[in-house]
């Protein structure tokens, strides 16, 4: 017993105590910035180097960033020789609407959300609390490392009434990984169809906005998501639990 | 005997290998494997030429750090039937069933041709759905089917219990859910990069061990060797990635016996762990870290105090832990006993890592085929014989103990900065390459072939649970169905490196 104490005792308090307002140790990278200023001559060296696709070139010459491809390595960024491109430590890119996801030439190192475009019932029913079914449509487990990381003993997220079930049913919404692959498919929306209304949708990780880095893959089966009304884009690859958390609370918070 | 021998991550010409009668083909292989020190790593198909099937095995021996290769020709356009070997080792019995999944090989007295992975069966039209399952009738029998989605935040896999009233008589699995076409992804890829963030994803938590599995594949076929300091961060790196789950799976492990304070303290310890590697190279699981010829991110000097500092707390905290879990007799009455995998159970699947380790079986690349330093500093060889629940929670527990230990040594050792990073150079056409890492489960296997032109033509890929799900099944044999967590758990195996 005293040994437990003791235990207990060096492990101190764990727990982050303002989640929504923490800044990420060590070289983390959150929302790109490009600067605006001209590309030099001809370079196309971030939209070659790029693993997703996520950067795109417009008619006037002018990039932008599509975080529901980017996986967040930053080699877009070390490959620029005009250093156009960086990345801030802005962790907060949770958003509902997928074109607020392009981070274009110019923009400041934030995020759109889109309170308009958050259906009415969400925040009346769900802002004190909210369940949720994850479904993994083949991601890679990182992403549900993460998701898992949220309730641990650091983040927390119970403390907002917002937890993982296990079954559909007691669930009000699902929050899916992965590219969606064809073998799963039919189960995610099996599940998804199982969770009583109102029901919100969560896409959490590169994969599940777009495909990520499996985008091309001839065996994914991405027709259901890609129809069914989307609630909330959590970017990354995985997105850390503070972007999940944080992205969650924005989408449930009481606004007038 | 006539096979090719190679060596972990050295490149040679496909050329080389000889192709034998599928009888001479056969006595080799069981030949071969009739010697303890031999095991599969990876029994593949090359790329077709005008329906003939080049099908190659890589066997390797860990007395002597070679690997064996050598394979039969098989022609697609008449299927012709050919004798399975699995009926004589079942270590083929996955591998065999891939080839038939992939090409509708004729095997003759296979136990159990069913899908393994792809939505569509290239060869018989079936789909992931059409798969018969085993069913023992009998009134007394009773059959439970979970998933594939789970209770927890965790991947998809169905489990089909043939139980009679608590007690588990079978056990079925059957993957395939997370299938993403990895492989194929790989050849499409344009770029290093692109192929290094694949890698990346085949499964998050081995993120460090397959990205590091593909780079040596290319530095073989590149002919470039990363110099020491490069080596050492990717052995430091991958040793952290083993420690951080290790530690996570022993929260878990604690949580399925309800052992609250076990399952809190080494669930916050792990934190740190992979908070490290967002400090280093920005993401917590180690992505971005590792390229083909060079490591993205130095370990600085102030990483690698911080480094040393924070394993010297950790190591305070966990040993108390540690010590603590494994003297409760609540905990250890739960996992004593429980679905063991003996020894002689474990050689004829053919398991790797853990489960081989935890059953008397010293099956460990770092030590038989050793890579990045390991083979300078070498690590220490950790065995356990009743190959239980318990044994593999005190591997794990072993495991974090050496690989402190082993981390600390290499961060005392004196080092130079990183030398420039080698410039791209090509690769020999017709050429094939075998990388093998041991990663926290157990042994990774990358192979990658290149073209007439240089080019990469095939790359495959085999995660330690290709060869260790089975042993999953074999050990809820007579065991309590309520034992299923904590057996699962115990294994921690992958779906998504199975199913690639
Ligand atoms: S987004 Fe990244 S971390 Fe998430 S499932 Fe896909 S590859 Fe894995």
């Amino acid at each position: 017993m005293i040994e437990s104490i003791k235990i207990l005792r060096r492990q101190g308090k764990q727990t982050i105590p303002d989640v929504t307002n923490v800044t990420l140790p060590g070289v983390f990278r959150g929302i790109p910035i490009i600067q605006d200023k001209p590309c030099a001559d001809g370079c196309s060296a971030c939209i070659e180097q790029c693993p997703t696709d996520a950067i795109l070139l417009d008619v006037n010459g002018r990039i932008s960033i599509d975080m529901g491809k980017c996986v967040f390595c930053g080699e877009c960024a070390e490959v620029c020789p005009s250093d156009k491109i960086s990345f801030s430590k802005n962790h907060l890119n949770a958003t509902t609407t997928r074109k607020n996801l392009v981070i274009a030439q110019g923009m400041p190192a934030e995020v759109k959300f889109d309170a308009d475009a958050i259906r009415k019932e969400i925040q009346t029913v769900f802002h004190k609390s909210l369940k949720l079914r994850q479904v993994s449509a083949a991601g890679c487990n990182a992403c549900e490392l993460e998701l898992n990381a949220c309730g641990n003993a650091n983040f927390d997220m119970g403390r907002f009434g917002i937890e993982f079930v296990a079954s559909p049913r007691h669930a009000d919404g699902i929050v899916i990984t992965g590219p969606i692959s064809t073998n799963m498919s039919a189960a995610m929306q099996i599940c998804h169809e199982a969770v009583p209304h109102p029901k919100i949708i969560v896409l959490t990780g590169a994969c599940a906005i777009s495909g990520g880095i499996f985008e091309k893959s001839e065996v994914l089966q991405r027709q259901y998501v890609e129809e069914v009304g989307v609630d909330l884009y959590v970017p990354g690859c995985p997105p850390h639990p503070l972007t999940f958390i944080n992205g969650i609370l924005q989408l449930i918070r009481k606004r007038n | 005997m006539n096979t090719l021998v190679t060596k972990n991550g050295e490149s040679f010409l496909v050329s080389e290998i000889p192709f034998v009668p599928y009888q001479e083909f056969t006595g080799t292989v069981l030949a071969l494997l009739h010697d303890y020190n031999n095991h599969v790593v990876h029994y593949i198909s090359l790329k077709s030429t005008s329906g003939i099937l080049p099908i190659v095995i890589c066997i390797a021996n860990d007395a002597t750090a070679e690997i064996h290769v050598v394979g039969f020709e098989y022609d697609t356009t008449t299927l012709r039937s050919i004798e399975s070997i699995t009926l004589h080792n079942a270590a083929l019995h996955i591998f065999e069933r891939d080839l038939w999944e992939r090409h509708g090989i004729a095997y003759q007295n296979h136990p159990w041709l069913k899908p393994v992975r792809f939505p569509k069966n290239s060869s018989h039209g079936q789909t992931i759905d059409d798969y018969a399952f085993f069913r023992i009738e009998g009134g007394e029998i009773h059959e439970v089917g979970v998933g594939p989605i789970h209770a927890g935040v965790i991947e998809p896999g169905h489990f089909r219990f043939q139980c009679v009233g608590e007690e588990v008589v079978h056990l079925e699995i059957k993957l395939g859910y997370q299938h993403r076409g990895v492989e194929g992804e790989f050849v499409k890829a344009r770029n290093d990069v692109q192929r290094s963030v694949i890698a990346e994803s085949i499964a998050g938590d081995t993120s460090i061990g397959n990205a590091w599995a593909h780079a040596m594949c290319m530095e073989g076929l590149r002919g470039i060797t990363p110099d020491h300091s490069t080596q050492a961060d990717r052995t430091i790196a991958l040793e952290l990635e083993r420690i951080a789950i290790h530690m996570g799976d022993l929260s878990a492990l604690n949580t399925d016996v309800a052992y609250q304070l076990g399952s809190a303290v080494f669930g916050t310890l792990r934190t740190p762990l992979i908070n490290y590697f967002q400090h280093w190279c920005g993401n917590r699981f180690g992505k971005g870290l590792i390229r083909p010829g060079y490591n993205r991110f130095e370990l600085t000097t102030a990483l690698q105090n911080r480094l040393s500092e924070m394993l010297d707390d950790i190591n305070k905290q966990y040993t108390a832990m540690a010590e603590k879990m494994f003297n409760s007799p609540s905990v250890v009455n739960r996992f004593e006993g429980v679905g063991a995998v003996p020894e002689n159970v474990a050689r004829k699947i053919g398991v790797v890592g853990m489960p081989a380790r935890t059953a008397g079986i010293l099956r460990d690349v770092r030590i038989s085929h050793p890579f990045g330093v390991y083979g300078k500093a070498p690590y220490p060889a950790i065995l356990l014989h009743t190959g239980d629940v318990l044994a593999r929670a005190k591997l794990r527990r072993l495991e974090i103990d050496a690989s402190m230990d082993y981390m600390q040594g290499l961060l005392a050792d004196p080092r130079s900065a990183y030398e420039a990073r080698p410039t791209v150079k090509k690769m020999p056409p017709r050429s094939m390459v075998i990388s093998m890492v041991e990663a926290w489960r157990g042994e990774l296997a990358h192979i990658v072939l290149t073209d007439e032109v240089g080019e990469i033509e095939m790359v495959r890929v085999k995660d330690p649970s290709m060869h260790n799900w089975f042993a999953l099944a074999q050990a809820l044999r007579n065991t309590p169905i309520s034992d299923f967590p904590i057996n699962n758990k115990s294994f921690d195996l992958s779906y998504c490196g199975h199913d690639l």
